[in-house]
């Protein structure tokens, strides 16, 4: 064999090659280019967007060969076991199992629990109405994507839940049920996310007058250390006997809750809020990136996810204000409506919005911790709304 | 499926999650009325502060005090102060809270002295 046929040879089995014949993956690599601007310049979810942006880039390299969608059709469709995949698969492939087997998700929740203080719910347990009002962008989305965009039950309900406005929960519930739209959908999960304080303040302008955004709130009362103890036990017992197949993500959150308030597991309240969360967000956000193939990316049903994606977050904010008025109005002025839009979870950028908007209208504003209570609500609300989807449409 | 029954899974979603919600609001309060009425029943009568020379061992006596009075209702409570002005007792008491890691409002403070030592 010649030089020249070794190195005509070496050419053809080179990236560069295979992208001149496939414009599909090039786009791809475009995009995940402009996701990773989107993360490290513009700073929008950084932590998850770079990521997934780099996953979605190693996964659409030709050659590669470090995810085989192919292979997880196989195994959902019940001809190959796991191990088949451990054993012909890439990295991204293994690593992705943790995603499927909805590891990753439950593990972050831990950690999300070992950092939240659901204080502020138990000083106002009233707080869980806005939660669970703010789930209302969830079933819209749903109704929508299956009336107007003609989606199947299953995918559908995975796009509703992007209006949970929770990346870990979007991911479980996709997961499990549509697979194939997990990168759009954790995409548009974030991104919106990230998006919160230009997405919420026009409809809580829109919804509430001068008047109500300058309500002032009580002090919150103080809640005793056994109450912080308890809460996470009892919500377990009583949540998972009441849904079970929410006890994957609830009972995770709850752990890590339990890890922080008990004053005797600080060690693992920290490994949970910092190491493990650390490792477990990497294997999470590349191998969902991963799954950003072009065949499946590159289709108008992603640009339908964006805008439903949308639509679900406005929805759930509207939700969340008008019981948020209601309330004001049965309290006699007492609740500030605007603490009912931190109910869409994102905790805590919804809550941070809530002050900022109220501290516009009355500097000596400070809604903050109020919101904190709706916030906290929404993760438990969007949780319970994962566990009945799967529970209907997993079968 | 058809767009009704779409609408009635909606419904239904939204119902099972203001379902678990509003059972866990009961739950708290509950949760609440029980530790309130227990703690009631636990707290004995703080003792007045003596009016000689304060407790040598404060750590102590505040840390005792923070587990079995009743929490000040998101303050520090009625403080009496003896030939200390409210800066100063402002930032022991953030001292001590700090030291004691405990938040401000479940430590409460009776009085605040200044120990003069004889020259």
């Amino acid at each position: 064999m010649s030089i020249l046929e070794t190195l005509g040879r070496l050419g053809q089995t080179s990236g560069f090659y295979m992208l001149a014949f496939n414009w599909r993956q090039l786009v791809m690599i475009v995009i995940a280019c402009v996701l990773l601007y989107l993360g490290l310049v513009k700073k929008f979810e950084p932590l998850l967007l770079v990521g997934i942006a780099f996953g979605m880039l190693l996964t659409n390299l030709p050659g590669s060969e470090m995810y085989h969608p192919e292979l997880w059709d196989a195994y959902i469709a019940g001809n190959l076991r796991l191990t088949d995949i451990i054993h012909d698969g890439g990295l991204l492939d293994i690593l992705y199992i943790g995603v499927k087997s909805g590891l990753y998700p439950s593990l972050i929740f831990m950690g999300v629990g070992a950092m939240t203080d659901f204080g502020p719910l138990l000083a106002n347990p009233k707080s869980l109405l806005l939660g669970a009002a703010a789930q209302l962008g969830i079933f819209a989305a749903f109704l929508m994507a299956i009336g107007i965009f003609g989606f199947a039950p299953n995918v559908a309900a995975s796009i509703g839940i992007i209006g949970g406005a929770d990346g870990p929960t979007a991911i479980w519930l996709t997961s499990k049920l549509a697979p194939d739209y997990l990168a759009p959908i954790a995409i548009a999960a974030y991104s919106y996310m990230a998006l919160i304080p230009l997405i919420q303040p026009p409809v809580m302008k829109l919804l509430t007058t001068e008047e109500e955004r300058k309500i002032k709130m009580e002090q919150l009362r103080p809640v005793s250390k056994k109450q912080k103890i308890l809460f996470p036990i009892v919500v377990t017992i009583f949540v998972c006997l009441l849904l079970p197949s929410v006890a994957p993500l609830l009972g995770c959150l709850m752990l890590g809750n339990l890890f922080k308030e008990s004053g005797l597991t600080d060690r693992l309240s920290d490994t949970a809020q910092n190491a493990l969360m650390n490792i477990v967000t990497i294997f999470l956000s590349t191998s969902v990136g991963a799954t950003a193939v072009a065949d499946r990316f590159l289709s108008p049903r992603t640009l339908f996810i964006i805008v439903l994606g949308l639509i679900a977050f406005e929805f759930a904010t509207v939700g969340g204000l008008l019981l948020g008025k209601l309330m004001c109005k049965l309290s006699g002025g007492k609740i500030n409506p605007l603490i009912g839009s931190a109910g869409v979870s994102a905790v805590p950028m919804a809550a941070r919005v809530s002050q900022t908007v109220g501290a516009k209208a009355n500097p000596s504003n400070f809604l903050l911790m109020h919101a904190m209570g709706p916030n906290v609500a929404g993760v438990i609300g969007s949780a319970v709304a994962a566990g009945f989807l799967l529970a209907v449409f997993g079968g | 499926m058809s767009f009704l029954d779409a609408c009635l899974y909606s419904l239904t979603g939204m119902l099972v999650v203001f379902f678990a919600l509003v059972l866990l609001m009961c739950i708290i309060k509950i949760m609440t009325a029980i530790g309130d009425r227990a703690e009631k029943k636990a707290a004995p009568v703080p003792a007045a502060p003596s009016s000689g020379i304060a407790a040598p061992d404060t750590r102590a006596a505040v840390q005792s005090l923070s587990m079995t009075a009743p929490l000040a209702p998101g303050t520090a409570g009625e403080v009496k102060l003896y030939d200390t002005d409210p800066r100063t007792a402002a930032m022991l008491m953030a001292i001590v809270a700090d030291e004691l890691k405990l938040p401000l409002n479940e430590l409460r403070f009776l009085s605040i002295k200044e120990i003069k030592e004889d020259k």
